[in-house]
């Protein structure tokens, strides 16, 4: 009797469920401490650079000549002048070269989503992915090479624009094509069973339901060419003066103004440079901050 | 999907045999722009090849292997790319094997590690670093961590010198503007564009097959190395190459922090010189001669070939999983 009860208690087979081995948890533990500790890496440096930017820069900033004044008659020594004729530079090449690009991509992404079909197509796609690969410099010595080694035209802002152009094409049809997708499909059909034409559709339903995504995505795109130092070292001179005319003249942008100072020793060279990259951030960040809103308050209703 | 019910609708939209202007003027105007992008490409690798040709026929030294590149004299000009080259991929690859692991580290704790809640605020810091000029890095890099990085580079130097990637380099270590310190600057550069496309390939998997994994009684390390990591692999390859393509053109910030060299290559870490970016930058100001600035072409449109087949073979790899 008390022998059958004994393999009566005992489980006809080991049991299903077994405790997590000790090698196999320890696995786990590593492989969790490992990517927290990569995520930290990719902090560090972050703060550690930014920080850096703004305990050197911050002072030359306070300066109430920083944001209105240029360096125009500033001595290499003289911790007087500003950015303006910088900040100036940079936000008009930036926003001629969303004149060009923004149409140019926006069609080429109606084209991607709402037409393209066959080999055509394909072959956009591709090129809009090479393109987004192309370094800046290459960009830069293409226009310089069709420009001023071709057309024989000088140096200028709008040389530096047409590089950028090149830039943020791609960006703006990456975003454009991405926001166009997400705009739902029964109301472009709505739109012709009541006998609007395609082109009319697109227009005044797809586009617009989109919008908010596309300006995003624009503004994305501008924050990236605005740093972009490779075209305006190939394509216009250093100047220490305003100029508004991009066709003509010298003009300085934030990192043409950053990349020449930085040949200048002194402290007050230095803490111009350090300003100056400062206050690159701060407009990079700012459009950074606008495209964040406008896609917070109106995105894509699916559904 | 969307794709081919728009032709079913585009069709439906007008009665049969109705052709309305405006929809041929606008087809026209959409197809003429993807067509521009296409013609662009065209147009770079065209024109950076016509204006190299004159000074590769000028060319009085070998251009793939000359360590040269004199332009002074545009009677006799010498000029190769083998230095160049070398110093382009020894600090794209040093960027690479350090971002490459980190970058997987952080998409995996951004798609399965960190709380949901904080899972986009956390994604967003790294894509800070995006955010950031590649001058400022250049800055950041020459001033602040080249001279924190210099106690090291000497250990390694002295340790491990037996070996050729860490020998003795032909500029001095004093700042440590060499190879080394660049391929970490390109490596923090690289982070955030190789971490956002794997995050988003890593998104894509299956839920069930995580869930499956998980009801086996898989670790969450053997669900991720089972499922997320196989499933992943091709997009995380072709970040990868996207990041290369990236870091093979990086013009200012190599150009701040790398130290010319007066001696050829040695094939070490510790070297200093110019990648194709930076020396077609370096001599922006001096471009008035055809000749001397088409050997700077010539280079350009090296650097083009090469970008362009990393980025080709970027997108080949990720087989459509990619949209960036």
């Amino acid at each position: 009797m008390t022998t059958t009860e004994s393999t009566l208690d005992r489980p006809a087979s080991p049991p299903a469920f077994q405790p997590v081995s000790g090698a196999r948890k320890t696995k786990n533990l590593v492989a969790t401490v490992l990517v927290g500790l990569a995520f930290l890496v990719a902090v560090v440096p972050l703060v550690w650079l930014l920080i850096t930017v703004v305990a050197k820069g911050f002072t030359a900033l306070l300066s109430a000549d920083w944001w209105t004044h240029s360096l125009k008659g500033v001595l290499p020594e003289e911790f007087t002048g500003g950015v303006y004729h910088a900040i100036i530079g940079t936000l008009l090449q930036t926003l001629v070269c969303a004149l060009i690009a923004v149409p140019v991509g926006v069609l080429a992404a109606i084209y991607l989503v709402e037409y393209g079909r066959g080999r055509l197509a394909r072959t956009t796609t591709f090129m809009v992915d090479i393109l987004s690969g192309v370094p800046s410099i290459v960009a830069a010595l293409f226009v310089f090479a069709l420009w001023i080694g071709t057309f024989g035209l000088g140096q200028s802002a709008f040389a530096v624009s047409l590089s950028l152009v090149l830039l943020m094409l791609p960006v703006v049809v990456r975003s454009t094509e991405e926001m166009l997708r997400l705009v739902p499909q029964e109301l472009r059909e709505a739109s012709y069973a009541l006998g609007v034409p395609k082109w009319k559709t697109i227009v005044k339903i797809v586009l617009p339901t989109a919008l908010s995504g596309v300006v995003t995505g624009v503004m994305l795109a501008m924050a990236r060419v605005m740093g972009e130092t490779a075209p305006v070292l190939v394509l216009v001179g250093y100047s220490k003066s305003i100029n508004f005319n991009i066709f003509d003249g010298n003009m300085t942008s934030l990192p043409l103004l950053i990349y020449t100072e930085l040949t200048n020793p002194l402290p007050a060279g230095q803490l111009r440079v350090w300003g100056a990259a400062l206050t690159l951030i701060i407009l990079i960040m700012l459009f950074n901050l606008v495209a964040t809103v406008v896609s917070r308050f109106s995105a894509i209703k699916t559904k | 999907m969307i794709g081919a019910m728009t032709e079913d609708s585009g069709q439906s939209g007008g009665r049969a045999g109705v052709r309305r202007p405006g929809d041929s003027i606008f087809r026209a105007l959409t197809t003429g722009s993807g067509l521009a992008i296409v013609i662009a490409i065209g147009l770079i690798g065209i024109f950076l090849l016509i204006k190299a040709v004159p000074s590769l026929v000028a060319d009085k030294a070998n251009f793939l292997f000359s360590p040269d590149f004199i332009t002074t004299d545009p009677t006799n000009l010498k000029f190769g790319i083998r230095d160049l080259f070398v110093v382009t991929v020894l600090s794209s690859l040093v960027a690479l094997v350090i971002a490459m692991p980190i970058a997987l580290g952080i998409a995996l704790f951004l798609t399965h590690y960190a709380p949901a809640r904080l899972s986009r605020p956390f994604a967003y810091i790294v894509d800070l670093l995006a955010a950031v000029p590649s001058i400022v890095f250049g800055l950041w890099g020459a001033q602040v961590l080249g001279p924190t990085l210099e106690p090291f580079e000497t250990w390694l130097n002295k340790v491990f010198g037996w070996f050729p990637l860490f020998a003795n380099g032909n500029i001095p270590l004093a700042g440590a503007g060499t190879i080394f310190t660049v391929g970490v600057v390109l490596a923090v550069m690289l982070l955030p564009i190789i971490t956002s496309v794997t995050r988003e390939v890593f998104r894509q998997t299956p839920v069930m097959q995580i869930e499956g994994a998980l009801a086996l009684g898989a670790t969450k390390w053997e669900m991720l190395r089972t499922t997320v990591l196989p499933f992943g692999r091709s997009g995380y390859i072709a970040a990868s190459m996207l990041g290369l393509g990236r870091a093979l053109g990086e013009t200012v910030a190599v150009l701040i922090i790398l130290h010319a060299s007066p001696k050829p290559s040695g094939f070490s870490l510790f070297d200093g010189g110019y990648t194709f970016a930076s020396k077609i930058a370096s001599a922006a100001s001096e471009f008035s001669q055809p000749l001397p600035t088409g050997a700077y072409i010539a280079a350009g449109l090296v650097l083009f070939v090469l970008t362009f087949i990393v980025n080709a073979a970027a997108r080949s790899v990720a087989g459509g999983k990619v949209h960036k």
